[in-house]
């Protein structure tokens, strides 16, 4: 019973470790149709912000949730001043570029940092349930993760930010027609997604240790989920398909181990976009966010 | 007898200088000796690599200014490979036919040391691996001075079965170093009437380990194993604290501390760690006291001196002491002379090499860590590689040429 | 006429120069780094091929060249002679390429969501290749080796006598024979009707679904004979190495051919082969030292050349001289009779 439980909590960990660092990709995504491999090193760049911070003595709670998206949302800024404007409709370049620029910011965080293993100290502190130990930090990140989708939800829904942000997702020519220059909208976007990655890599870090390389780990989880989420409905898609390669991939983990339950939800995804070219967005979520 | 062209050059260079007026300086006579090395300096085992590249560096410069070997400087040609096993396989060619080195002392991974091997043995190049490993490497080519699992694995295995009980959990390292150490594991623990609940494998990149940890604590064992390696195995050891597990199971590791992971744990997540090796920054010997002296005076930061550091070091001091005895850089007079039980006094202790198996009897210590700091629980002295003694005999097939498991 | 200049028009000077140059070249200089960089430059041909005339981007193509590796070292172990493996080597990337192509083409998967899936399948080989260490994945005598990887298998021979093993400078030929040959196959290719109609999708596919072409058809076709160049590659750098590990499928390589190519110059056979050839030269020599990120080079070359010069360097210099070209023969031309100047292509 208690082990069921802990199969449960490890699943709903997955699934939100999966949409956490997912999220940034799939407002750029979703939003501006670009496909920015870049991504996992957002992440990997928030997690080094909050290293950086926290040895500097700032506290901990304070660099992970403000100063980490902040940075890297000043990143992305200039990311898409530099390079990304220059490339707008044109997907594969776009791809390309930010596929440079990944390795570009490996390299850098290797000069600065090192490419040792370096650690964050976690916060929280273990629990019991029945006879088992679990990780407290897991359940922090369950709650952020929600949070952080009903945060988006609503800003979408409810403010005018995020009614400019839809319209311009339903059409840009529309949006740019009644006032709202769309390269704007679009800065704005590529900044706010580079602030949700590192905002999802500063939460993380305390978790996984960082190395310089290991946005490649998140870039391959986030980009199959946004993808396979589809671009129809950026949120509820994303989130979709989180659930699915979340729990599929950990019964799976714990059925034999975690090679496999990677393997079987990268085989899933394949079959998804077989049947679902368009994304599971496209097929069945047309009309929500 | 084929001569290459350098020989011949250093023959010439030899007579040319005996024929002159006879030798001034230390160095005059032929040719550098050259060493070479493989090691990742760059990429994700770089924090195995770099502390050894400068433990190559330190070792050379000492040796030069102690005036060299047979009156010729040594001079040291590095390759970084990147943590790409395929770049090794380059360097080794290049190490072996266009260099044309006299040594190589490399490979850190065991996957590395499998891809360049046989490299060095077709080209007749002497190869020293100076790492602690699986065990079992039954080659006349090779030298290995690093521990094996008879040395490393089985006092912590006797150690922690007569404290906390049998039931045991392994966890390790999919690949050779890890699936082999798991073996011995297993006959180490059967041995002694122990159980082995499970044992796992992770790839080196697998970094959550959630699951892993939910499945031990259903199986429940007495303590646990962990021959994890490199970076993003680092993840197991805190997500075990992060969950509160290290209050509650007691952890052992075969790896542990050689990559300096006691440093990057903090003190809460890393304390009662059991280990067992060659090495402790916190031996109070005065070889190892002196020998961190000359490490902060040559590079500064000492900290980063790692027991596969020490390996390298203490490695091309025995090979140096082999080319001392041979009085030459031929090959049957050097493996004559590691096969005539040529013993040196390192950072870490003795260093005796066995002429039968070319592996090492080292000083052990089983270690805990406290405080980022290992500290010693207690030493033996001169603990032979039992392991490989057992399957292999150099001096009576000298040319055996396998790496031997353990049979369950 | 001469709408398509990158088709059919083989400069057979350049190319018998080319030849000329690589076929005497170990007659001065150390081959073992040269055959690595011919392999290289047959891998990038592979995916130039694909990428530059039929407009498929493979974001994975390590997956065939890493499949060419592996099919080889364990049909070698087993076998013992190199002829079969070799022909092996290429037959299953390609077939396996059919089968994912025509999953993809015919399932009509638009580019992108063809990048994702041929990112996704290199990433499962490669996830799968480090996930077998253990004694139980063996495939006949071969042990699969997980990390490690397949090392000490025998080495090319020549056709029927297996003692007589292709090393060195004979391994360096081999390379090569197969990347002039695999040339002279892609330009074949290219000048034939299958070509043009390659070309004509990567123009406009419905078009050319219109006129009654099977657009899918065309799209498998050209990606399996891809693959099969990739697996040649895959199965001479095997020969190379002498050892094959999971690293063939890595993310890292798949990136860098991809640089190769797109550096090299999109809608040209040369631009790959180039820039394979410099950019590989660039690679090995950084590894020399250690002052400088590798990747952080690589990084900023790609972008530097997506932002500057989008259609490659090779593309950028044709149509610079070409460009001049024209304005020579248009002013020689300018007292006979008017000419019509055929516009530069843009190679999208």
């Amino acid at each position: 019973m208690d082990y069921a439980a802990v199969v449960i909590l490890e699943i709903l960990y997955m699934i939100s470790f999966i949409a956490l660092v997912s999220a940034g990709l799939a407002v750029v995504f979703g939003m501006m149709r670009v496909i920015n491999l870049a991504h996992g090193e957002f992440v990997m760049l928030g997690g080094y912000t909050t290293l950086a911070c926290q040895r500097a003595g700032i506290d901990l709670w304070f660099s992970m949730l403000v100063i980490a998206p902040i940075v890297v949302g000043l990143v992305g800024l200039i990311v898409e001043r530099l390079v990304i404007r220059f490339l707008y409709g044109r997907m594969i370049d776009t791809m390309l570029a930010t596929w440079g620029l990944s390795l570009l910011l490996i390299g850098i965080v290797t000069l600065i940092f090192g490419s040792s293993a370096v650690n964050v100290p976690t916060p929280i502190p273990g629990y019991q349930l029945g006879a088992y130990q679990m990780g407290g930090y897991n359940l922090f990140i369950i709650g952020v993760t929600i949070a952080l989708y009903i945060g988006m939800w609503l800003v979408l829904r409810y403010t005018r930010l995020g009614l400019i942000a839809r319209g311009a997702m339903q059409s840009a020519d529309v949006a740019s027609s009644l006032g709202y220059n769309p390269r704007t909208v679009y800065m704005v976007t590529f900044t706010i997604g580079a602030a949700l990655s590192g905002f999802a890599g500063g939460v993380l870090a305390p978790l996984t240790g960082l190395l310089p390389a290991s946005g490649g780990g998140y870039i391959a989880q986030s980009f199959i989920a946004v993808i396979t989420g589809g671009s129809g409905a950026v949120i509820s898609g994303t989130l979709t398909s989180s659930v699915l390669f979340g729990t599929i991939s950990q019964i799976v983990s714990f059925a034999s181990g975690p090679v496999l339950g990677d393997i079987v939800m990268l085989a899933l995804a394949i079959v998804l976009l077989r049947l679902m070219p368009t994304g599971i967005s496209g097929r069945f979520l047309r009309n929500s966010q | 007898m084929r001569v290459s062209r350098r020989d011949f050059l250093g023959a010439t260079g030899a007579l040319a200088v005996t024929g002159s007026l006879g030798a001034v300086s230390a160095f005059a006579q032929g040719k550098d000796i050259l060493l070479g090395s493989v090691l990742d300096n760059s990429g994700n085992l770089d924090i195995y690599g770099k502390p050894m590249v400068m433990a190559t560096t330190l070792a050379v410069e000492e040796l030069n200014a102690a005036g060299g070997l047979l009156g010729r400087k040594i001079k040291a040609i590095q390759y970084d490979t990147q943590s790409d096993i395929a770049l090794y396989t380059k360097f080794a060619q290049q190490l072996a036919r266009t260099d044309k080195v006299d040594v190589v002392h490399g490979g850190i991974t065991s996957a590395s040391r499998e891809a360049i091997r046989q490299t060095f043995k077709r080209a007749n190049t002497l190869y020293f691996y100076n790492v602690l490993y699986e065990g079992g490497v039954c080659d006349r080519n090779c030298v290995v001075t690093g521990t094996t699992p008879a040395q490393a694995v089985e006092p912590i295995v006797d150690y922690a079965m007569k404290k906390w009980g049998n039931k045991v959990v392994v966890l390790a390292a999919d690949y050779n170093y890890g699936q082999i150490t798991a073996k011995w594991l297993q006959y180490y623990i059967k041995e002694r009437k122990g159980t082995v609940a499970s044992t796992d494998f992770f790839p080196l990149d697998v970094a959550d380990f959630g699951s892993t940890i939910a499945k031990i604590q259903q199986a429940n064992p007495n303590f646990v194993v962990a021959a994890l390696v490199g970076g993003a195995h680092m993840a197991f050891f805190r997500q075990w604290a992060a969950s509160g597990m290290n209050k509650k199971i007691p952890l052992t590791s075969t790896t542990f501390g050689v990559g300096n992971e006691h440093l990057a744990l903090s003190p809460a997540e890393g304390d009662g760690i059991v280990i067992a090796g060659n090495y402790s920054q916190e031996a109070q010997s005065p070889a190892n006291l002196e020998f961190l002296a000359r490490w902060k005076k040559r590079f500064g930061d000492t900290k980063i001196v790692h027991e596969i550091a020490v390996s390298q070091y203490q490695g091309i001091y025995a090979w140096a002491a082999a080319v001392k005895k041979a009085g030459s850089l031929e090959r049957e007079a050097m493996l004559k002379a590691v096969e005539s039980g040529i013993s040196i006094e390192g950072p870490a202790g003795t260093v005796t090499i066995d002429p039968k198996t070319h592996h090492a009897a080292l000083d052990i210590h089983l270690m805990e860590v406290k405080n980022q700091k290992l500290t010693i629980i207690n030493t033996v002295k001169q603990r032979p590689p039992a392991d490989t003694a057992q399957y292999c005999d150099l001096i009576k097939n000298p040319n055996d040429n396998k790496q031997y498991e353990v049979k369950i | 006429m001469k709408v398509w200049p990158s088709i059919g028009q083989m400069r057979w000077g350049w190319f018998l120069l080319g030849a000329a140059i690589i076929l005497v070249w170990p007659a001065f200089f150390d081959t073992h780094t040269p055959t690595i960089l011919l392999v290289w430059a047959l891998f990038a041909l592979s995916l130039g091929l694909m990428w530059g005339y039929a407009g498929l981007l493979s974001f994975g193509h390590t997956a065939y060249f890493g499949l060419g590796a592996y099919v080889y070292a364990i049909a070698v172990v087993n076998i013992g002679e190199s002829t079969v493996p070799l022909l092996l080597a290429i037959l299953i990337p390609a077939i396996v390429a059919a089968i994912i192509g025509a999953m993809m083409f015919y399932g009509r998967i638009s580019d992108v969501y063809m990048g994702v899936i041929t990112l996704v399948v290199s990433l499962i080989l490669f996830k799968f290749m480090s996930a077998t260490a253990g004694d139980k994945y063996a495939i006949g005598d071969a042990r699969l080796g997980g990390f490690n990887g397949i090392p000490g298998f025998p080495v090319l021979n020549v056709p029927g006598l297996p003692d007589v093993s292709l090393f060195g400078v004979p391994m360096y030929y081999v390379a090569a024979v197969a990347l002039l040959g695999c040339y002279l196959i892609c330009r074949w290719i290219l000048a034939r009707s299958f070509g043009r109609v390659l070309v004509g999708i990567r123009e406009n596919e419905g078009r050319c679904e219109l006129l009654g072409y099977s657009v899918p058809a065309y799209k498998t076709a050209i990606f399996s004979i891809s693959a099969a160049m990739a697996g040649l590659a895959g199965c001479l750098f095997a020969n190379w190495a002498e050892i094959v590990t999971p690293s063939v499928f890595s993310l890292r390589s798949a990136a860098e051919v991809i640089i190769w190519v797109i550096v090299g110059g999109l809608g040209t056979l040369v631009g790959p082969i180039l820039g394979a050839i410099v950019l590989g030269m660039l690679k090995l020599l950084l590894s020399e030292q250690t002052v400088i990120d590798n990747s952080l080079i690589l990084g900023f070359i790609l972008v530097v050349v997506v932002l500057a010069i989008p259609r490659g360097v090779v593309p950028a210099l044709q149509y610079w001289f070409g460009r001049r070209a024209r304005i020579r023969t248009q002013r020689s031309a300018h007292t006979r009779a008017r000419r019509r100047v055929a516009a530069p292509v843009r190679p999208s």
